[in-house]
């Protein structure tokens, strides 16, 4: 939220008790983290850029819970806010990334050469692969705090390094308050169009100010490489096609990543990362890889299987419907994406999207025909 | 206790000015450390208030009206001594382009102070949406005194049931958009204690948002009594449902004719009401229980926001004034199907809605008949130009019922000097 660091000066007035906030009824992490005293200690805190510990948690504290997902609860308004805030940061990770320790560090890999295979899913079962990032430029406010200047000289920069993209990757960007009824439909049609977010915790977190001042899609020619300006992060960078050629979108996703670093650092800016969180994004949930390796496949007799929400867990896979999070699967088919962002890197991750998906489609096919699947059982990644 | 929660003014953002900043630091726009955010001061200047100017272009409401790239620049850098500033209290304007049939406000106080640190651009607003209400010039009436209202009885064959209501905040604690949770937990124990005190036909209870029990809840929404949650866009982008349902409740007497919200939209909302046509003793009982707040309130050091320029001091510039907004319910099955009836009610100071409040739709032929006026006007005055419009409404619907013609009544002068 964009209440200045003065505003919380001011609140130093009242003591931590008086302003702490009733998390009796929540369940999300922060809310398992926050302690009074915990409170006290950081409220005097700001970031340089005046992001207040209030900010870092509002949206956990006006999101009691999900019903079905544990979500994190707090957010980050700069780089700064991981190390300010680090003493209720560091556990929210923990919790939320398996472990992940304040001294691990994390590594990135984006080679796409390491990865094996993933070149011949079966297209009867996967329709669609897709892999998403995001990326923050380093100096600059994130969604929940940025100025209005702030973020159109990110929209500035973006625009202006995706415009030098050349080959394959040549293409338009499209700035959500400019675009014509047509192009929109025709952004709709391919769904590309993000919107302005209605989820409450998203806009309690202050992301949604100013919509949709400089906010824009970028995509290339040919429809397989597409960013997302100023929507949850600064960047979302997305690589999808049609069919089950993982490898070829990963190709893409790490050739066009690489490029479009390089466009950034040839301006000045790099983009937030440190050798513990690796990539630096808004939610906390997406540090690391920020990486969401997916496919949409057909397992209508494989999502019956009394096991399958074992079989994901032990790949370390998660299912969500195919309008994305929070959507329940159409007809069978599911999207089936990494769990984990941090402490594997990116190829580790899509490897095991792709060895994970590989198995659910033999698993699918043999339950087709009625047979056992026991003695495909995966042991726990 | 008071004087714990004075506004202090704060010390400028000297203390936190980044000591780093170095000379050669701010040459081009986006020259930037390569390891560190901008600073908020760093900020400040690096971003001059051009670059930070929303695009109002498809924007339909007073704030944006009245908002000129010069204005925004002279008051961008200024803060209220509750540290609010110009863009806190536009936000909702700037997220919110316009409703299709209203023109909006598009923006919202922080505080008391809001009102005169950025008067450049509330004055205007105020303005526009009180029909040429001058702050700069002119001094708003308060008048409390029910006894001054005649023909305040209406028929109830045509009028179902009468309502007044108004807005207090408490002077010394910011707004909602802007306060802090110990603040709101401040106007909440304020309030509460205060409403302990009334008593005879105005005693009652409060029951917190948070603690009621589902058989209270239940009894609160068959008596019309609970709100919820905000979920208009134009309130939450104002930041008033920030931390849902902490210090929120409902405080009403036994009688269930006297009902106050606390912590919605503004500090307090105050509301008297009946079934039935005793405008009159809606609007006695209404001035006898502010006047007693009012009354508790200050006998422990505590006061309401008010000043003789724009009368009590609400959240939205829309409320300021009386803040009061006086109302039926009344069936007018032939008038509401004339031609006329719009004009009449324009005429006559008056506004319909649905009889689920504003932007609902009417049901049936009953309507929600209430005055459009809040500042300029005092509450007698508001009130009595209801009372003489109710029953001009109902004339109308009695001569259309005997076929007999109506007349549109002259349209009554609008603001004082």
């Amino acid at each position: 939220m964009p209440f200045g660091n003065s505003h919380n000066t001011l609140k130093m007035k009242f003591s931590s008790e008086q302003e702490f906030p009733d998390l009796s009824k929540h369940n999300n992490h922060m809310a398992k983290v926050l302690t009074p005293a915990l409170y006290e200690k950081l409220r005097s805190k700001q970031t340089p850029s005046g992001f207040t510990l209030d900010d870092v948690i509002q949206t956990g504290v006006d999101n009691p819970g999900h019903p079905f997902i544990m979500t994190v609860g707090c957010v980050a308004g700069d780089e700064e806010t991981y190390e300010v805030f680090k003493e209720l940061l560091d556990p929210v990770i923990q919790d939320r990334h398996g472990g992940y320790k304040p001294t691990d560090k994390h590594k990135t890999d984006l080679n796409p050469s390491n990865l094996k295979g993933g070149d011949d899913l079966d297209a009867n079962y996967v329709l669609s692969s897709r892999v998403r990032t995001g990326r923050s430029v380093r100096g600059f406010c994130l969604p929940p705090h940025c100025s209005r200047g702030e973020r159109r000289a990110v929209e500035k920069l973006s625009v202006e390094a995706l415009g030098a993209l050349t080959g394959d990757l040549k293409g338009k960007y499209y700035a959500l308050k400019n675009m014509t009824e047509a192009e929109q439909q025709q952004l709709i049609d391919d769904h590309f169009l993000f919107d302005k977010p209605v989820s409450p915790l998203l806009l309690a977190s202050g992301m949604a100010r100013d919509w949709p001042d400089a906010r824009g899609i970028w995509h290339n020619d040919n429809k397989t490489f597409l960013v997302w300006v100023n929507e949850e992060d600064h960047l979302r960078v997305i690589s999808m096609q049609k069919g089950g050629n993982m490898k070829e979108v990963f190709n893409r996703f790490c050739t066009g990543l690489t490029k479009i670093e390089e466009l950034f650092k040839n301006k000045g800016h790099a983009f937030m990362w440190n050798e513990h969180l690796g990539y630096v994004l808004t939610c906390p949930s997406n540090l690391g890889t920020g990486l969401r390796a997916g496919v949409h496949v057909k397992l209508p007799n494989l999502s019956k299987y009394r096991q399958f929400e074992e079989i994901l867990k032990r790949l370390r896979l998660q299912k969500r419907g195919t309008g994305g999070v929070d959507t329940a699967a159409v007809g069978g088919v599911f999207d089936i994406s990494n769990a984990d962002r941090l402490g594997f890197s990116e190829v580790e991750l899509v490897q095991m999207v792709v060895d994970g998906v590989k198995l659910l489609v033999e698993m699918e096919k043999r339950l087709e025909k009625g047979q056992a699947i026991e003695d495909l059982m995966p042991a726990q990644k | 206790m008071a004087s714990s929660f004075a506004k202090v003014m704060s010390s400028r953002t000297t203390g936190l000015i980044m000591a780093s900043l170095g000379a050669g630091a701010v040459a081009t726009g986006y020259l930037m450390s390569d390891n560190a955010t901008v600073s908020a001061d760093q900020r400040r200047k690096l971003y001059p208030p051009s670059a930070d100017f929303p695009d109002l272009r498809k924007h339909n409401n007073c704030m944006a009206s009245a908002l000129t790239p010069a204005i925004y620049a002279k008051l961008r850098d200024k803060i209220t001594p509750n540290n609010w500033t110009l863009d806190q209290c536009i936000q909702t304007g700037v997220d919110n382009p316009g409703h299709p049939f209203i023109k909006t406000v598009g923006m919202v106080a922080g505080d008391e102070e809001s009102y005169e640190v950025f008067a450049e651009i509330f004055d205007p607003v105020i303005k526009d949406r009180h029909n040429g209400y001058d702050p700069k010039t002119m001094k708003h009436p308060t008048d409390l005194d029910a006894s001054k209202i005649h023909s305040g009885v209406f028929d109830e064959h045509y009028v179902l049931s009468s309502r007044v209501r108004t807005g207090r905040s408490i002077r010394g604690l910011s707004l909602p958009p802007a306060c802090s949770r110990s603040e709101r937990r401040e106007v909440e124990r304020v309030t509460v204690q205060a409403l302990a005190g009334l008593k005879g036909d105005l005693s009652g209870r409060y029951y917190s948002l948070t603690e009621m029990t589902e058989e209270e809840q239940q009894r609160l929404i068959d008596d019309h009594f609970l709100f919820d949650k905000p979920v208009s866009p134009l309130l939450t982008c104002a930041f008033m449902a920030r931390d849902w349902p902490d210090a929120r409740g409902i405080w009403h007497n036994n009688e269930k004719t006297f009902l106050i919200w606390i912590n919605e939209e503004d500090h307090t909302r105050v509301i008297s009401m009946e079934k039935g046509g005793n405008m009159k003793r809606v609007f006695e009982r209404f001035c006898r229980g502010l006047k007693q707040v009012e009354h508790l309130i200050q006998e422990r050091g505590w006061e309401f926001m008010w000043n003789e320029r724009l009368g009590y001091i609400l959240t939205c510039p829309s409320n300021l004034g009386t803040g009061l907004r006086a109302g039926v319910h009344v069936r007018l099955p032939k008038l509401s199907k004339d031609a006329r009836f719009g004009k009449i009610l324009e005429n006559l100071r008056l506004q319909k809605r649905g009889t689920g409040g504003v932007d609902t739709a009417a049901v049936g032929d009953t309507f929600d008949i209430s005055n459009l006026d809040r500042l300029g006007k005092s509450e007698v005055e508001l009130v009595q130009l209801v009372v003489d419009g109710v029953n001009y409404l109902i004339e109308c619907e009695k001569r259309l019922e005997k076929g007999q013609d109506i007349k549109i009544p002259a349209p009554i002068q609008q603001s004082r000097k």
